[in-house]
């Protein structure tokens, strides 16, 4: 240390000198931590996995890949089949991700166009207030808490959310689905009434749950577009919806796809609301009245009571589940990186 | 659309009579600002200009004049500015662009605007021209009319062999050439400048102010520059703006405008002869 001290010493009065003995430490330290924290995390990741695919090992072994096509599951015989399951999970998270992109980017681009601010801004015009200094920041005020509301949606718990849909959710679209049935049987969405728990009381909810992730993060992506494309569009005579439509939402596809990808495979792994709401009952259909079950629902309902020959199928339906989560997001990712070399640049 | 029809296009045969207007220097654009607001900020007070067809007029001034807020004013960008405010008139053909019944989007669609930044869209050469084209819902040839545009602004040979290329990818230079391009594809009856070569290299600046000379000959142009030898060299008609402070605001408004020799010249105010000479920025 002090070599470096002489080496590097050239003024008499100079007030620099090498790092202290803590301040090596104390990197050193720092870095350690950060190291292990890391590694902490991908080494839970890969003990979990192991520790499932172990468990379900012996399940395997006596089912192997005809438990994934199997169409039954009893205990008493011993028959494990998770196909409605894996249908279920599949129908219920696309059908909800259809409802919350459809929303989630409305209400992204609603917030960062400006919408709510222009009409709030408009509103006090009408009563000479928009330069008031109390009232000058209220349409920014308002959208601020648009979006913290929307956001706030992501901290209810999944419970409140599940008797929400069995108290309120149900009751409400009864009638409607009921009717619907009655009118248009005929149609296979409609070929079932709606007994009460069921898959579109179930896909409702769903949506509202991952509405949050999808409208934050195009948000992000849409607010993230530079200001001088939107400049651009305008001044070539665009209307605001030839510009968001042309220019920003293509801009910003990125971060909306990569919203819509988080989004589903919260779907997809979403637990406790859908037990409480998809109805438990091992089958398929397309119908969007009839109860169903998904794989995140069968294991928090069966595993409870369920005996230890039955701990092991359940560990390999938790396999199955995470396989699918796994696919979706590394196909995500895959597209994002497609489409981020078209872009180049953009930004 | 009350801007349709005869307002079409640089031709203003029906604009009525003024004064100081001969045949060949007819004004398109007949812009007298009394007062403009942002929000309870004055910018823009009592500043009068006419673009004269078929021409370049430059505004230039130091930093923070508004000399970009008046040219904005001429195709009504400053609309999207919330809690902008103007009294006074455009007009465009004769005809007053800030009335109630005139949608400013009709507005952007004849009056043209290449920005400070180059801005192509995330799309490809091709795609970035035809924008426009395909805005105004134009039936006939697009290729032909993106090939045109891009030959006037000189982009042609560098751009046809990747033309499906994504617009980001050329230079700076390229990129403005190409904004050039998607601006006069539609052939608008002005093209608005602001500050096009402040983002630029002096070769591409040089590159662009030939374009500019060559597009005269087809379009109105006016531009906003710091640059004064830019002015000097491409400009027909020159307006100095110049900011007051004298009651407490920062309020651009004209002090000179006149024949670009004249106001390089042989100025006549005070002002605008010490920016000039160069006794402030």
């Amino acid at each position: 240390m002090s070599t470096t001290a002489d080496i590097l010493e050239t003024a008499e009065t100079t007030v620099c000198q090498p790092p202290s003995r803590w301040q090596v430490i104390a990197d050193r330290t720092f870095r350690t931590a950060c190291h292990t924290f890391a590694w902490v995390t991908v080494i839970g990741i890969v003990f979990i996995v192991a520790r499932i695919i172990l468990a379900g090992v012996p399940a395997m072994r006596e089912y192997g890949p005809g438990f994934l096509t199997g169409t039954t599951w009893d205990p008493n015989k011993d028959a494990y089949g998770i196909l409605p399951e894996i249908w279920g999970t599949l129908y219920s998270s696309i059908l909800s991700l259809i409802i919350g992109t459809a929303f989630g980017v409305a209400a992204a681009i609603f917030l960062s166009e400006g919408y709510l601010g222009e009409f709030v801004f408009g509103a006090l015009r009408v009563f000479n207030l928009h330069f008031h200094p109390f009232w000058t920041h209220l349409p920014q005020r308002l959208e601020d808490l648009l979006r913290n509301l929307i956001e706030l949606l992501a901290a209810i718990p999944s419970v409140v959310y599940g008797l929400w849909g069995i108290f309120v959710v149900v009751p409400a679209i009864r009638p409607v689905c009921n009717w619907l049935h009655l009118k248009m049987g005929w149609f296979a969405l409609f070929s079932t009434d709606l007994s009460g728990p069921g898959m579109l009381p179930a896909v409702l909810v769903l949506s509202i749950m991952i509405l949050p992730t999808i409208t934050a993060i195009s948000r992000d992506a849409l607010t993230s577009v530079p200001p001088k494309l939107r400049m651009a569009a305008y001044g070539l005579g665009a209307t605001r919806w030839e510009t968001i439509f042309a220019v920003i939402l293509p801009t910003a596809s990125r971060g909306v796809f990569g919203g819509v990808v988080l989004a589903f495979g919260r779907a997809l792994g979403e637990t406790m609301a859908l037990a409480m709401l998809v109805g438990n009952s091992n089958r398929i259909s397309v119908s969007l009245f009839s109860p169903a079950n998904t794989l995140a629902a069968l294991l928090a309902n069966t595993f409870p009571e369920a005996r230890p020959n039955e701990v092991a199928v359940l560990m390999y339906a938790a396999l199955v589940l995470l396989a699918i989560t796994l696919i979706v997001n590394i196909l995500g990712a895959v597209i994002l990186q497609q489409t981020s070399k078209s872009q180049q640049g953009a930004h | 659309m009350s801007l349709a029809g005869e307002s079409n296009g640089a031709g203003v045969g029906a604009a009525p009579a003024r004064e100081k207007t001969s045949p060949e220097s007819e004004v398109v654009i007949d812009c007298h600002i009394r007062e403009l607001y942002y929000g309870t900020f004055k910018a823009v007070r009592d500043t009068t200009i006419p673009i004269v067809k078929k021409s370049i007029t430059a505004f230039i001034g130091p930093s923070g004049c508004g000399k970009s807020t008046v040219l904005r004013c001429l195709n009504r960008m400053n609309d999207l500015v919330r809690g902008f405010r103007f009294e006074g008139h455009v007009k465009y053909g004769g005809q007053d662009i800030y009335l109630p019944s005139v949608d400013p989007v009709a507005v952007r669609r004849y009056i043209g605007m290449v920005f400070q930044q180059p801005n192509p869209f995330a799309t490809s050469i091709f795609n970035n021209v035809a924008f426009g084209l395909r805005l105004n819902g134009y039936k006939g040839d697009v290729g032909e009319r993106v090939e045109q545009a891009l030959k006037q602004a000189g982009l042609w040979e560098e751009v046809k062999d990747k033309l499906h290329k994504s617009g980001l990818s050329l230079s700076g230079g390229q990129q403005q050439r190409l904004c050039i391009a998607r601006a006069i594809a539609t052939q608008p009856g002005v093209l608005l400048m602001d500050e096009p070569c402040s983002a630029l290299d002096p070769v591409a600046t040089r590159k662009i102010e030939e374009l500019m000379l060559e597009l005269k000959k087809r379009y109105t142009i006016a531009i906003v520059t710091h640059n004064l030898h830019q002015a000097q060299r491409v400009a027909d008609r020159t307006g100095f703006l110049y900011v007051d402070t004298t009651q407490g605001g920062r309020t651009g408004y004209l002090v000179e405008f006149g024949e670009s020799a004249q106001i390089f010249g042989d100025p006549q105010e005070k002002h605008t002869k010490e920016y000039i000479r160069g006794e402030f920025s």
